[in-house]
């Protein structure tokens, strides 16, 4: 045997390091399928997963987030979703333009006062080269959007499920004064964003 | 006590960290070319540059300009030869005026990042500066016209 595996060019040395590895990789899948929130699922579950996202596709639907997830080149505004006042452009970096870039009037915390700018140090649209439109998007087309590398800000499953953490998103709970809160609280909302992740990110069935 | 670099000078101001900028500048520092409008950021007429950038001073909170250069109308240029107020007095843009400052300070920033601006860019640039005069078509001509005095200066 140690003939046959030398002479296909390795050791017992490298197969055996080669196991560990291969070991240490599916650990690694195994624990991140038990991601927080995954519902213990040990592996994928794509009904447990496409169940989970019907609640974040309410959440990602709502004014709160999809607000600065605009089909056009501008923000929008309100429980109606229109367009920003004042012209307001996304500009590349999406920071808006000129003499109206976000952080002219969003400050990096809520503005005490009813419909007054909200506010948080990263307030933003998605940049101009990866849009991340949530506007207008089915629940089919937004899952696979959300699950793809190239069109999610470049985010892994990990990334993924800490972006769920981020201030900005977490801004959508603290929307200031006469703003409604998103469909699901915050801790419903990790909660079946990791399950959905967790069980695979699958998206639920197309047209 | 809170220090202050507003147009160039160094203050020292008694005032809250959550004061709006604007208040400071009005009321402590005496400066009143900057005016006050809507108070929630809505019409601009507040509009001062802190490190460059148009900000609105009466939702800013002064702690956000600690170690920044605020610059307000007052300190635009030292000679009120910057190419905006050169063509602002030649086209005679101010009707009652009160807006005038922030639609200056808006413009500015316009100008220095964007030196041949189009008809979209000064909508992309000026449309959160509200004048009730309705002074929009010479505000737009005269940022026109200083683009021009800009370039001319730039190549003199």
């Amino acid at each position: 045997m140690n003939k046959n595996i030398q002479r296909c060019g390795i050791s017992i040395q490298t197969m055996g390091v080669m196991m560990v590895l291969l070991g240490v990789i599916s650990l690694g899948l195994f624990s991140f399928d038990r991601a927080p929130g995954g519902g213990g699922a040990a592996g994928k579950d794509s009904a447990a997963s496409v169940r989970a996202f019907a609640e974040v596709y309410k959440v990602l639907k709502s004014p709160r987030c999809m607000n600065c997830h605009p089909s056009g080149d501008q923000p929008l505004q309100g429980e109606d979703s229109h367009v920003h006042t004042m012209n307001v452009q996304r500009g590349e970096d999406g920071k808006g333009l000129y003499a109206l870039k976000c952080s002219n009037c969003h400050q990096s915390k809520n503005v005490p006062g009813l419909h007054t700018p909200p506010g948080n140090p990263k307030w933003q649209l998605p940049p101009a080269d990866m849009k991340m439109v949530f506007q207008g998007k089915d629940a089919h087309e937004l899952a696979k959007q959300i699950m793809d590398y190239n069109q999610n800000g470049h985010k892994n499953k990990a990334q993924l499920i800490e972006h769920a953490r981020d201030t900005l998103v977490k801004a959508a709970w603290r929307p200031g004064e006469g703003r409604k809160l998103p469909p699901l609280s915050y801790p419903a909302f990790l909660k079946a964003w990791d399950a959905w992740i967790g069980n695979g990110g699958y998206a639920p069935g197309g047209h | 006590m809170i220090n202050l670099n507003v147009n160039g000078k160094a203050f020292q101001v008694s005032a809250e960290p959550d004061m709006p900028l604007l208040w400071v500048l009005r009321d402590l520092l005496h400066l009143t070319g900057t005016k006050f409008g809507c108070g929630v950021a809505q019409c601009g007429a507040c509009t001062v540059h802190l490190n460059g950038e148009a900000v609105r001073s009466c939702i800013t909170p002064v702690s956000r300009a600690v170690g920044k250069r605020v610059v307000t109308i007052e300190g635009l240029s030292t000679d009120h030869l910057h190419p905006l107020q050169q063509a602002w007095l030649e086209l005679d843009v101010p009707q009652c005026g009160y807006c005038q400052s922030g639609q200056l300070m808006s413009a500015a920033v316009l100008l220095k990042e964007k030196p041949d601006p189009t008809d979209a860019d000064i909508d992309a640039a000026m449309s959160g500066n509200i004048c009730r005069c309705g002074t929009y078509p010479r505000i737009k001509k005269a940022i026109k016209e200083a683009a021009k005095l800009q370039k001319e200066n730039t190549h003199a």
